[in-house]
């Protein structure tokens, strides 16, 4: 015992000497936190918006003013025609078109629903379908005034309606930092680990380790306990900064959370134990592990949300570790559900951590 | 007479699929002996030596080190030895004492004998005003006279160099040298492996590999009779050039 805490206080030793990689591991949450919080943001604000109406009537007429007075959009002049409406588009003035039918108030009459049609640039698909979405929410809730304010309460849809779920403000906070803890854990405990073995192997110190009476469990694990200490104190962070300073609550159940976080931990830690077995030098097993952390930004959702990738990334998707993981810390955080949804993601984290353990632990002693 | 051997092998053998790195090399080394590890690149030293030291297991034959079998008690080997790889000297981001500490804890020494003995050795050495400087500030040759003395810092019955005078100046080399004499003095047995033929000369014995197997062995002054040269570097150029494997 005495032996591994002299060998564990070499290995802080060796983090905070390394004075940029410890200012890296612990700066980077943050300024990942501070980048999405505040500058990087997917939410979608300032709609500038033209109108081209057809009918002319008291309801288009009402429903024109909803849409100014909402404060997501910006009123950008109305057009008479579409080659109006398409020039206005191409010269990238406006960044929706609200389009109402010839008789949009005898088809509300009707209650067949009034014809609207909603122009948007679909060259940023994300951008347009959220766009749409509060589009669509404005025109939902004008169909519903009319609907109560109407003697027969009869039924008049104008669109499908949408609703969002979890994130009614669609605040991309909420989105990115599952994302973010999935990526620094890894960052953190896969390559760092990697890194750090690897470095003992290159320089040959590990040689010298291995002709002491050291097991090599021992040495093992005395190199994971830093990066372990580390990497929990990253969650910590993560977890204040999103609490108090982007004002996100914490909605489920913590301890559940923490439980789920350290199966991750060691999940990554045996993967940057194996990436050790299989580089001798650094720079290959900074490169192995990216392999392992670029999943992790891909198939979180922190970018790009994986229900519109192509179906094939979707199924490679589910070999990510890091997919999982992020899915319990959006099932946990933001939307607080109860444990017992996320129990599936839990049991493929346990598996997956015990196989690669083992396999890290095997592959590792074999080398050596 | 026995138990006068401090290594004794016997056939030792390792193959790497095809390759026969280390050919049924037999030999014993004496108790207090300065013995020297000679061969080309290529030729198998650091593989024997790998599995003296039970770091590497061996295909066939056998070999006690202290008396411990190398391959069934590798643990007890690893207690009774010290071990300078020639990559390696000391961590570079630890300072002086804090590598002493480390190794002296990895054997299992008290806080207090490493205390004493980090200071005996630094005064002996003339770096106690070193004590805490980063090993990165020092030049290689201090470097490596201070891995030396880490590696029987724990009083190792026999202590393995890999080429541990690689890089530096002859002044340098020669007193590094004295370290080894030093060290011999006090009954440490030193198995050392070198390139430089003017350090061979320095051995009580040396045995010379070439192509996985040990082409001579003796002391130098015997060697130079038998090859009937006057120097341990037209000794070894003789043997070397019989040769068929390329030294990388």
């Amino acid at each position: 015992m005495k032996v591994f805490a002299s060998f564990v206080r070499k290995e802080f030793k060796h983090i905070e000497r390394d004075t940029r990689t410890l200012v890296i591991l612990f700066a980077m949450p943050i300024i990942l936190i501070v980048l999405f919080g505040f500058a990087i943001t997917t939410e979608v604000k300032d709609i500038r918006y033209t109108v081209l109406d057809m009918s002319h009537d008291q309801y288009t007429q009402r429903l024109a003013e909803r849409f100014a007075a909402n404060r997501y959009f910006i009123y950008k002049g109305e057009v008479s025609n579409r080659q109006q409406a398409m020039a206005k588009f191409n010269h990238g003035d406006v960044d929706m078109v609200i389009v109402f039918g010839g008789n949009f108030a005898q088809e509300l009459g009707h209650c067949t629903g009034g014809s609207i049609q909603l122009l948007l640039d679909g060259s940023e698909p994300n951008q347009a379908a959220t766009r749409a979405g509060y589009a669509q929410q404005v025109i939902a809730d004008f169909a519903q005034e009319l609907q109560q304010s109407s003697a027969t309460g009869q039924q008049c849809n104008i669109v499908p309606v949408t609703h969002l779920l979890y994130n009614p403000q669609a605040i991309s906070a909420y989105n990115f930092v599952p994302g973010i803890i999935g990526l620094i854990l890894m960052l953190v405990c896969c390559m760092m680990t990697a890194i750090a073995i690897v470095r003992e192997k290159e320089s040959g110190s590990m040689e010298v380790l291995l002709a002491s009476p050291l097991k090599a469990m021992t040495i093992i694990l005395a190199k994971l306990v830093p990066y372990f200490v580390i990497s929990f104190a990253d969650l910590v962070i993560i977890l204040l900064l999103s609490r108090y300073m982007l004002g996100m609550p914490f909605a489920g159940n913590l301890p559940a959370f923490i439980g789920i976080s350290l199966i991750y931990i060691i999940v990554c830690l045996s993967l940057g134990l194996m990436i050790s077995c299989l580089c001798s030098s650094q720079l290959a097993a900074m490169l192995i592990s990216l392999i392992m952390v670029i999943p992790c930004i891909y198939f979180s959702g922190m970018a790009f949300p994986i229900e519109s990738m192509p179906t094939t990334f979707q199924h490679v998707s589910t070999v990510m570790p890091a997919r999982w993981y992020v899915s319990v810390v959006r099932k946990l955080m933001v939307q607080g559900v109860a444990v017992k949804y996320v129990i599936e993601e839990t049991l493929i984290l346990a598996f997956s951590a015990a196989v690669l353990l083992s396999i890290a632990l095997a592959s590792f002693k074999k080398r050596l | 007479m026995k138990e006068n051997y401090v290594i004794e092998a016997e056939g030792l053998t390792k193959k790497f699929g095809d390759f026969t790195a280390t050919n049924h090399i037999t030999f014993k080394v004496h108790e207090g002996e300065i013995f020297g590890f000679l061969g080309a690149n290529g030729a198998g030293k650091t593989t024997a030596m790998r599995m003296l030291c039970g770091l590497s297991r061996p295909s066939e034959g056998r070999a006690t080190v202290a008396g411990y079998d190398v391959y069934r008690q590798a643990e007890e080997v690893k207690k009774h030895i010290g071990y300078m790889s020639q990559k390696f000297s000391l961590y570079d981001d630890l300072t002086v004492a804090e590598n002493l500490r480390l190794f002296g804890g990895i054997y299992g020494m008290k806080r207090k004998l490493i205390n004493e003995k980090t200071d005996r050795l630094l005064a002996e050495l003339g770096f106690t005003s070193k004590k805490n400087a980063m090993v990165k500030s020092l030049p290689l040759g201090w470097k490596q006279k201070l891995a030396f003395s880490l590696a029987i810092f724990h009083d190792p019955k026999i202590v393995f160099l890999d080429e541990p005078t690689g890089g530096v100046d002859p002044v340098t080399r020669r007193q590094f040298w004295e370290l080894i004499y030093q060290a011999s003095d006090r009954g440490i047995t030193v198995f050392v492996t070198t390139h430089y033929m003017d350090e061979a000369e320095y051995c009580d014995r040396v045995s010379i590999m070439v192509d996985g197997c040990i082409k001579a062995l003796d002391s130098p002054r015997n060697l130079k009779k038998q090859f009937g040269v006057d120097s341990m570097y037209d000794v070894f150029l003789t043997l070397a050039r019989t040769a068929q494997r390329s030294s990388d």
